[in-house]
């Protein structure tokens, strides 16, 4: 039995899992997350000692996290998760036929008050849970996961256009969530 | 002049790729006269920092730890993945 191991998890294992969690949002997920990270870790053995080990397990974690997301993305039928009809024409429901806002958009800032932004926060993560599949695969990919959009591109089979057309939906319709949902106290 | 619905698209489609030189001028001249835009264009911003902020926020927060079934799940697997090689 590799000795690492358990110093590993000792020491890195909850943040690792916190890590996982944050962008997988299901706890059995990241705990397999966490499993391959150390699966991997031990198999290359690739730690540099030019980083803490932390970094280097979370470097690793962050692949399988990805990985993971696009093992998911696979599992569904691709039209189910992605909207090729979404055009010019979907922005129907935010601007009027001039090009002028239909509501124009309030300004709301990042409360200063720890307890009130967990609240703002879990606004935010509830209008993003409430985000149409057909744009939530691509906008977690990109804003969640930060991952490049020529890989989303290859990953999802669809043009960059399709993309920024989909990302800017999908952003319009989570700002005007938050607009409706975050009333300031 | 460029309209809020163009304007917009650019403001998002400028977190995805770099705007070109007359997209930019146009778009600057536009934020220069609309509220609603930059408005628009702020909670954008926002909604970058927001969500960076609930990941931090969670990798911060040690009230929430590696089940310890799962740790000694991970260490069963590596054990028995060793003694097959």
């Amino acid at each position: 039995m590799h000795s690492n191991v358990h110093d590993w998890l000792n020491e890195h294992g909850d943040y690792l899992y916190r890590f996982a969690l944050a962008r997988l949002k299901d706890t059995h997920q990241a705990e397999d997350a966490v499993q391959e990270t150390m699966l991997a870790a031990i198999k290359h053995n690739s730690f540099a000692g030019d980083s803490s080990v932390r970094t280097w397990l979370t470097g690793i974690l962050k692949h399988k996290v990805v990985d993971m997301q696009r093992k998911l993305i696979r599992e569904q039928p691709i039209s189910d998760i992605i909207d090729l009809d979404a055009g010019e024409e979907s922005m129907d429901d935010f601007f009027d036929k001039t090009g002028h806002w239909l509501d124009k958009p309030q300004s709301f800032d990042m409360p200063d008050h720890a307890l009130e932004q967990s609240q703002f926060l879990s606004v935010l993560d509830a209008c993003m849970q409430k985000l149409p599949k057909k744009l939530k695969a691509i906008f977690m990919l990109r804003d969640v996961h930060e991952m490049e959009n020529e890989n989303i591109c290859k990953e999802l089979d669809i043009t960059p256009t399709n993309a920024w057309v989909m990302l800017y939906r999908a952003r319009m319709v989570l700002r005007k969530c938050l607009e409706m949902n975050w009333v300031k106290g | 002049m460029m309209t809020c619905k163009q304007a917009s698209k650019l403001i998002s489609q400028s977190l995805d790729r770099p705007l070109s030189w007359s997209e930019l001028m146009q778009l600057k001249l536009h934020l220069m006269i609309c509220g609603a835009c930059n408005r628009f264009k702020k909670q954008l911003n926002l909604l970058r920092v927001a969500l960076q902020s609930i990941r931090t926020n969670m990798e911060n927060n040690s009230a929430i730890t590696l089940p310890l079934a799962a740790k000694a799940r991970i260490i069963d697997q590596i054990e028995s993945d060793q003694q097959s090689q």
